[in-house]
């Protein structure tokens, strides 16, 4: 069995099928790339071939390039990324070329693409070179090149084939945000041609009648003109001075994809086709190389997948979830419920009113009713979702249920006493797991008498929004339990990483001392507005201050207190308690109360409080940005190596993918770990030494990178398949 | 009086200037800046050392535009401190930038200066600037404006030079330009041209034409007979302005004529302390420097009346150069040279020239005095002239002396 299969039928159209084995999904390889090469070689030379139709013997057409063969084309280096790319771009040229003369434009032979379903990034860019894309009316298909999701950009032409098919304008939001369409979306913005119920028969229709002129491309064709103007026609340029400017502020200069993606469009434009594909390759070669989209394939992509697939799940047998039993209708309940119910699982969600349970129900109805004004949903399936959702106060109602999530409030009592009121209906062998973001598992499961199928689940809010879960061993937790949890988070479709039991678990762990290192320089006289910024600047989605306005002063002033009285004389962290008590009795709890360390009219954002000038007036020396970066990232990392060396963490991979999905993470570092791998151990090891000096004894480099920037390793050379730093 | 030496000539090989030239892919500022790099990698410099950037550089439109020097330095490894000056004298910019470098040092004015200049002939067409000369009547026809086929067709007609003589040239050019290559003689100043990998994309001059003979020369059309004689019939134009030319002699083609290239070159000058502060051996002094205006018509012959300028401000005299460039903006312009000075034609060009290698515009002026002095340093002598022809009737030259 290989890739692709190669027939011609009796109309004299060879089909020339995508059909990867023991795949469900096609993915494009490099012997994937040469078979079809030579199955092209066939059709042009065979004077019985009339054209070709490119399809798949799948429901989708392909999901993209192997970015497993990116990662090692990589290890060849510029010169062997280069050739490889140029490669692709010869084979996908020949394709639009098509055996015609190159003067006359004359003679080729027409082929098309039919795509029954999804075609993204390569699975696009193969049919962008054909000379007609057919796609099925499938709703729930996904046209587009989502490549800058993860790091890198369209590199087999999709850049300059739909930069210069729609003009650089039009061509943004599919190439700069990797927007995703379906068949009808993808044929109203010109990326496709045509819809059609039966793709294979069109496209063959479309080969046996296409003229010559149907097969040249615009840009193929004289006096071809980028639509929208080139950088130096009097419109293009006004759309490229902006162009920079937008993907400047857009990335806050930390994404080396995009600024990539816009040279390869600015230059491309500039030359005649084949140049531009030469360019293209230069800068995709530029960019693969670049640590920073090394390390967003390996977290964002590899090893979020490897995650999703059960890396690090227990060999025990299939867990998936049936029957769900949630406990607490609050809003992460509801969230819970809203997630499990839309995929099929059904749902019991139990509150201490049927007036609070309905309304956590009455959650999903919101979602649902916004996505059919949206046109993603229908009421039939809305119907059916909530179908399975049972809101009630009978906890006989839990019989049945496989997995319990109780989601009530952050009390201990409260907690035990519902555990031990649903563990006396559900069946002996049900999961029972505890959503908390603060309280310690193992001391939860003592109200468990299973406290082997006891686990914890940390759901980030919202929960239908957030993409990552954090599933938190106890002490006697068991395998099945954690079997179960991971299934369960695969079945809702989210990223889980499974760390052990410790104060604050790992991703409420690195993000509770980066609000605090924020808060305490505000203190200490940094300008605030230059606290934000410096956070931004170095990728983080909010600024410390921002961040603690969203999750809400009181939340802060609670966990200090609980984290105060569990430390005792330990605790570090008073500088930063000053201002947030005094927050808390000026009455600004943050964005809900509309008041924060930011103003809020309606809940929308203003600027920062000049309250806060007053009663912490700036300094007169300023801290220079990387100062300030190097202290908000360096508090986050650290924390995240220490849990490593505690053993809380036990696979870096998690750590990385965790933070990025969990906090937003600064995505373009590709994680903690990584972002200490690009610096290098050394560097880092400077850096903290530096802070400490200065700041204290909070950014105490740790032994483990100490160690491994005297031997000269790296974080992912040494763990990176996935070991721990402490043993079991 | 401070003297101006030149520490470092360097240039990248000229590509083909059309869409499948090697360099067409990389942009004006690009090569410019990578060469700015060169230059500083090369000597070792601090991204401040120099006082500016003075850059030669033709057709300053769309992404030459805008001032391409200081575009150049600030995509460049130097300090945002260095402003950069983009300067046009047709031709010649690239040497009038080394020029105006040398004497801004003489004067005091800095101690160091990066000159030389860029030209994307394939990028940027040339004539896409416009010019009032060629369109305006009001000045077209006061100065009789033909193009600058014509005046290097009237040079012949004026000059007596025979299409057997500008092909010789243009074979002999080939010919010293395929041997220089063949031994290496660039290797001191060829920087070649990398992409942001470090990928090489061109390493040496892809327009040669190795094994052109006269005899396949022959067969070629002259390219500017039809617009002197029949549209629009500028050697009417010619004949006005020179009453005792009964025809013009139509010699002139692609392959006597330069070639239209990619291209950049830099030179670097500095005065004593430069040199001593950062540990730099100079490797020749300018000597002196020269510019004039002639008759826009004929409008190439400036090499002529420049060279007799600079001859006598330095109070030299023809006998006391040992090396020439004369650039081969056309064949005509090097004979005419070679005439008006009796000089030996085994003196000048002598590693060829533009109609071998190429002629990128904003760049040849500093090119060709690098190429004199790698070659006075070769054959360990002496003194060297530079010089070219300009449109719209200018001459530039420069003379180098070693040190």
């Amino acid at each position: 069995m290989t890739d692709f299969t190669y027939a011609v039928g009796a109309d004299g159209v060879a089909v020339i099928t995508w059909d990867v084995p023991n795949k469900s999904m096609n993915v494009m390889s490099l012997e994937g790339f040469a078979l079809l090469d030579t199955m092209i070689d066939t059709a042009l030379a065979d004077d019985a071939v009339k054209g070709v139709v490119i399809t798949s013997g799948k429901k989708d057409f392909a999901g993209g390039m192997d970015l497993n063969v990116i990662a090692q084309m990589r290890e060849g280096g510029a010169q062997a990324i280069f050739d490889g790319v140029m490669q692709m771009h010869a084979v996908l040229r020949k394709i639009e070329r098509a055996g015609m003369d190159p003067k006359t434009l004359k003679g080729g032979k027409p082929i098309a693409a039919a795509l029954p379903g999804t075609a993204l990034g390569i699975g696009l860019e193969l049919p962008l070179s054909t000379h007609r894309i057919f796609a099925a009316p499938n709703e729930k298909a996904k046209i587009g090149l989502p490549e800058i999701m993860v790091g890198i950009f369209p590199g087999a032409g999709g850049t300059t084939r739909l930069a210069r098919k729609m003009g650089a304008m039009m061509a943004a939001p599919f190439l700069l945000e990797g927007k995703l369409s379906n068949p009808k979306a993808a044929k109203a913005a010109g990326i496709i041609d045509e819809v059609a119920d039966d793709p294979v028969a069109a496209a063959k229709e479309w080969v046996l009648n296409a003229k010559d002129a149907d097969l040249v491309k615009p840009w193929d064709a004289k006096g071809y003109k980028m639509p929208g103007g080139a950088p130096y026609h009097p419109a293009g340029f006004m759309t490229f001075v902006g162009a920079s400017a937008m993907v400047h502020g857009k990335t806050m200069g930390v994404y080396p994809a995009a600024k990539a993606l816009l040279s390869a469009v600015y230059e491309g434009a500039l030359v005649p086709f084949d140049q531009a594909l030469k360019i293209e390759a230069r800068w995709f070669t530029n960019v693969l190389l670049n640590p920073s989209s090394s390390a967003m394939i390996r977290s964002l992509f590899i090893n979020k997948e490897a995650l999703e697939k059960g890396a690090n799940r227990p060999k025990v047998g299939d867990e998936t979830v049936k029957k769900v039993g949630i406990l607490g209708a609050g809003m992460m309940g509801a969230g819970i419920a809203y997630v499990s119910a839309s995929v099929g699982i059904e749902v019991v969600l139990i509150d201490n009113s049927q007036e609070a349970a309905d309304r956590g129900k009455s959650y999903s109805t919101a979602i649902l009713d916004k996505g059919i004004s949206r046109k993603k949903m229908t009421e039939e399936k809305k119907a059916e979702v909530l179908s399975r959702i049972t809101p009630t106060t009978d906890y006989a109602a839990l019989d049945g249920c496989d997995l319990i999530v109780e989601a009530v409030f952050e009390d201990p009592t409260v907690k035990a006493e519902v555990t031990q009121r649903a563990e006396a209906i559900i069946p002996t062998d049900a999961i029972f797991a505890t959503n908390t973001s603060t309280l310690p598992i193992s001391m939860l499961a003592k109200a468990s008498a299973r406290p082997d199928q006891f686990i914890g689940i940390h759901f980030f809010s919202p929960v239908d929004k957030m993409l990552l879960v954090e599933i938190i061993k106890g002490a006697q937790t068991g395998d099945r339990a954690v079997a179960k949890a991971l299934d369960f988070v695969r079945q809702i479709r989210k990223t889980p990483i499974v760390v052990n039991d410790a104060r604050f678990f790992y991703a409420n762990r690195c993000i509770i001392p980066y609000i605090n290192e924020g808060i305490r320089m505000l203190a200490e006289g940094v300008n605030p507005t230059l606290i934000e910024n410096a956070a931004k600047l170095v990728g983080m989605p909010l600024g410390p201050l921002q961040l603690v306005d969203e999750t809400s002063i009181d939340l802060g002033v609670k966990i200090a207190k609980a984290t105060k009285a569990a430390m005792g004389d330990a605790y570090p962290d008073e500088a930063v308690d000053e201002v947030l008590f005094w927050m808390a009795d000026q009455g600004r709890m943050g964005k809900k109360a509309d008041a924060g360390f930011y103003t809020y009219a309606g809940g929308k954002r203003g600027g920062l409080w000049d309250g806060l000038a007053a009663q912490y007036p700036e300094a007169e020396t300023q801290p220079d940005l990387h100062e300030v970066q190097h202290r908000l990232l360096m508090v986050q990392v650290l924390e995240a190596v220490r849990a490593f060396e505690d053993g809380v963490l036990t696979d870096i991979r998690e750590g990385d993918v965790g933070a990025i999905l969990g906090w937003g993470f600064a995505p373009w570092s590709g994680g903690p770990f990584s972002w200490l791998d690009i610096i290098g151990a050394p560097r880092a090891a400077d850096i903290c030494d530096a802070l400490t000096e200065k700041h204290g004894a909070r950014f105490t480099t740790p032994a483990l990178l100490r160690d491994i920037a005297a031997k000269g390793d790296g974080f992912y050379a040494r763990f990176g398949g996935g070991q721990a730093a402490k043993a079991a | 009086m401070t003297e101006a030496y030149i520490y470092d000539a360097c240039r990248t090989p000229r590509g083909k200037g059309r869409p499948d030239g090697s360099l067409h892919e990389v942009t004006s500022v690009a090569l410019s800046a990578r060469l700015l790099n060169a230059v500083k990698a090369r000597n070792g410099l601090e991204g401040h050392a120099v006082e500016d950037v003075i850059w030669g550089n033709v057709t300053q439109v769309g992404e030459q535009g805008g001032c391409l020097a200081r575009s150049a330095v600030l995509l460049s490894d130097l300090d945002e401190s260095i402003p950069g000056l983009a300067i046009n004298r047709f031709c010649a910019s690239g040497m009038e930038a080394v020029n105006i470098a040398a004497n801004q040092v003489k004067g005091g004015a800095g101690q160091a200066y990066i000159a030389g200049g860029v030209e994307m002939m394939g990028r940027v067409a040339m004539g896409s600037d416009g010019a009032a000369i060629a369109v305006d009547p009001s000045l077209a026809m006061k100065t009789y404006f033909v193009p600058q086929g014509i005046s290097a067709d009237i040079i012949a007609t004026e000059y007596g030079f025979t299409r057997e003589m500008v092909d010789a040239l243009a074979v002999e050019s080939q010919n010293r330009a395929a041997a220089a290559w063949a031994e290496n003689r660039f290797a001191k100043s060829i920087v070649p041209v990398i992409d942001q990998n470090g990928l090489t994309i061109l390493d040496r001059d892809e327009f040669m034409r190795p094994g052109t003979t006269v005899d396949s020369l022959g067969a070629l059309k002259p390219s500017f007979k039809d617009m002197g004689e029949v549209m629009p019939g500028f050697d009417k134009v010619a004949m006005l302005k020179y009453p005792h030319l009964s025809a013009i002699n139509h010699i002139h083609h692609a392959g006597n004529s330069s070639g239209i290239v990619d291209g950049a070159a830099a030179v670097l000058i500095g005065n004593k302390e430069f040199g001593i502060a950062h540990g730099l051996k100079p490797r020749a002094r300018i000597r002196a420097t020269a510019k004039i205006g002639t008759d826009p018509t004929i409008m190439l012959t400036g090499p002529v009346p420049v060279t007799e300028k600079i001859l006598r401000d330095s109070g030299m005299s023809i006998s006391d150069l040992d090396l020439f460039e004369v650039n081969e903006a056309f064949a005509a312009v090097v004979l005419r040279f070679q005439q008006a000075f009796d000089v030996d034609p085994s003196k000048v060009n002598v590693n060829g020239g533009a109609i071998a290698m190429g002629h990128p515009l904003g760049a040849t002026g500093a090119i060709i005095i690098g190429t004199l002095l790698d070659e006075l340093e070769r054959r360990d002598l002496s003194c060297g002239l530079a010089t070219l022809c300009i449109a719209s009737g200018m001459g530039a030259a420069t003379i180098i002396e070693r040190v």
